[in-house]
């Protein structure tokens, strides 16, 4: 029972808003040592898991390209094609790319699109400009909002496709785990039965993105428009 | 034959890069404890593997030490002028969006050409090679036709990575608190508490609490992956599976979907929820999760009513 003061460490240092790096490592030291393990078995446990995901940090290889492209307008570019493309709503545009990051997930192509890669360059400007093409006057909370969706619809986007793919490890998890079970299972079963899930994801999202357009061309009396 | 330590030498560089230039930005106040925590992330991939263990460790408590005490800020301006992008976006706007696009289409076909043609590249590892591989032709086809100073792409990155700062590394860092929180046998206290706490006798009552619990507990541990194993032998497995005979593909596979409802409402998952923001520079910092709740609870539901009427 007592390994799970890291559990109460995490929720309490997030809820207070500590530093989250600080919080994370309060929370391993405690829980290691409530296990009975010494500081340095903790420390050389952190240090060993640190290094084998390193590969997480890899995408801010693409920061000095999307620097470069930015430096030299491509948000400004990604607005204007909006602003060409009469059909392009916001609810449109978030959906087909809801769509899109589903159809790549679901062959494999994870890191294909991401948040460093195509959401800040691409799709959040762009989602931009859509709502501006129906609202003038869009104000800071409503622009926040739309980045925010930009980025969650890439996310419900990934989750909900990546699971259709036959080699993905979250399959390969579940068949490992079953066959300790003794349930010898292909791995074509577990990706069959993500397909309901996709189907519902992108139905609901794609609800709530029309109901965003809808809020967005909402002109808000009162506030000033940010410029 | 190409291997993930290319990459890592590759990212290595170009965090070594970021520090270099971060110390000699003087409209920085902080630009020490930015220049120190771009440098040991640097040290960490060009030499990681050499370090040891208990070294990585003690690198990662110095890392701690820098973003906890407050000594990474960020500069003030240093944007291009608007004006002036826009000058360029009209000259070169087709030109810009072409070049976004060749890491995404390399990343694409090496995926594809390094796991037919064997000898390249890792195969394991193609997609994160190829999107290495992109970043290298797209920087490079960028500087050809646009010719900026040599820094400036550099520059440009390191303004990008200063505002997103130490949330940076935050996956990581949750990423090694699950293997902390492993060795510590965590999960097998909470399935046997979940595991006492469910209501007998309801094949619906056990179906939800599978389902509840497996977003629950990945939203404490960020990873729909760690929370799997502890709810599949806590519940999954006993009561779902072997008690009321459910087919074990829809309980596991649909039962994971669950737990990646979790993943999109915690702050955990910080690499999809906390760094976009970061990334996108939004005022509220659990701006993307806000967005996602709206999602993420119908579709459990959603997720539930899958199990109980497909698995049974």
């Amino acid at each position: 029972m007592l390994v799970l003061i890291g559990i109460l460490i995490i929720i309490a240092g997030f809820l207070l808003r500590f530093n989250p790096l600080l919080v994370i490592m309060a929370s391993a030291l405690a829980t290691g040592l409530a296990a009975g393990l010494d500081i340095a078995a903790i420390i050389a446990a952190f240090g060993k898991a640190f290094n084998d995901t390193r590969y997480v940090s890899i995408v801010w290889i693409v920061l000095p390209v999307i620097g470069l492209l930015e430096a030299y307008g491509l948000q400004q570019h990604a607005r204007s094609l909006i602003d060409r493309m009469k059909g392009a709503t916001l609810g449109r545009l978030l959906t087909s790319y809801l769509l899109l990051r589903q159809a790549m997930a679901a062959v494999g192509l994870t890191s294909v699109a991401g948040h460093a890669q195509t959401v800040r360059p691409l799709v959040a400007p762009m989602a931009e400009a859509a709502a501006e093409a129906k609202n003038d006057a869009l104000t800071d909370d409503q622009r926040e909002e739309v980045k925010a969706f930009s980025a969650a619809t890439d996310n419900v986007g990934l989750f909900f496709g990546e699971d259709i793919f036959l080699a993905i490890g979250s399959i390969l998890l579940m068949k490992g785990l079953l066959e300790g079970y003794g349930y010898v299972i292909e791995p074509l079963h577990f990706s069959l039965w993500a397909i309901p899930t996709a189907i519902a994801a992108f139905i609901i999202h794609g609800f709530r993105l029309r109901r965003l357009e809808k809020r967005m061309a909402q002109k808000t009396p009162g506030q000033e428009a940010s410029a | 034959m190409i291997t993930l330590g290319f990459v890592y030498v590759l990212t290595g560089l170009t965090f070594a890069l970021f520090a270099a230039l971060g110390v000699a930005d003087r409209s920085n106040p902080k630009r020490f404890g930015n220049a120190a925590f771009w440098a040991l992330l640097a040290l960490s991939m060009l030499g990681g593997d050499w370090l040891g263990d208990f070294g990585n460790g003690l690198l990662v408590l110095a890392l701690v030490a820098i973003a906890g005490t407050g000594q990474i800020g960020r500069a003030p301006g240093g944007d291009v002028p608007a004006e002036e992008q826009a000058a360029h976006a009209a000259r070169h706007g087709p030109f810009l969006l072409l070049v976004a696009l060749i890491i995404p289409a390399v990343a694409l076909a090496g995926t594809f050409l390094f796991k037919w043609v064997p000898g390249l590249a890792d195969p394991k590892q193609a997609t994160l090679i190829s999107l290495a591989l992109g970043v290298l032709i797209a920087l490079g086809v960028g500087m050809a036709r646009l010719k900026p100073p040599l820094l400036l792409p550099a520059q440009q990155g390191r303004r990008l990575l200063d505002a997103v700062g130490w949330a940076a590394i935050l996956p990581q860092m949750l990423a090694s608190l699950g293997a902390v929180f492993a060795l510590a046998g965590v999960g097998e206290v909470v399935g046997d508490l979940i595991g006492t706490a469910i209501p007998h006798g309801s094949l619906f009552g056990a179906v939800l609490a599978y389902g509840l619990g497996m977003a629950f507990f990945t939203m404490v541990m960020g990873n729909a992956f760690a929370a799997f194993p502890v709810m599949l032998a806590a519940v999954g497995m006993p009561l779902l599976v072997m008690q009321y005979e459910g087919d074990p593909a829809v309980v596991a596979a649909i039962g994971m979907l669950a737990g990646f409802c979790g993943t999109l409402m915690t702050p955990m998952a910080a690499n999809f929820n906390l760094v976009p923001a970061a990334l996108l520079e939004l005022k509220n910092p659990y701006g993307v999760i806000k967005a996602q709740i709206g999602t993420a609870l119908p579709l459990l539901a959603v997720n539930i009513v899958f199990i109980w009427l497909f698995a049974f």
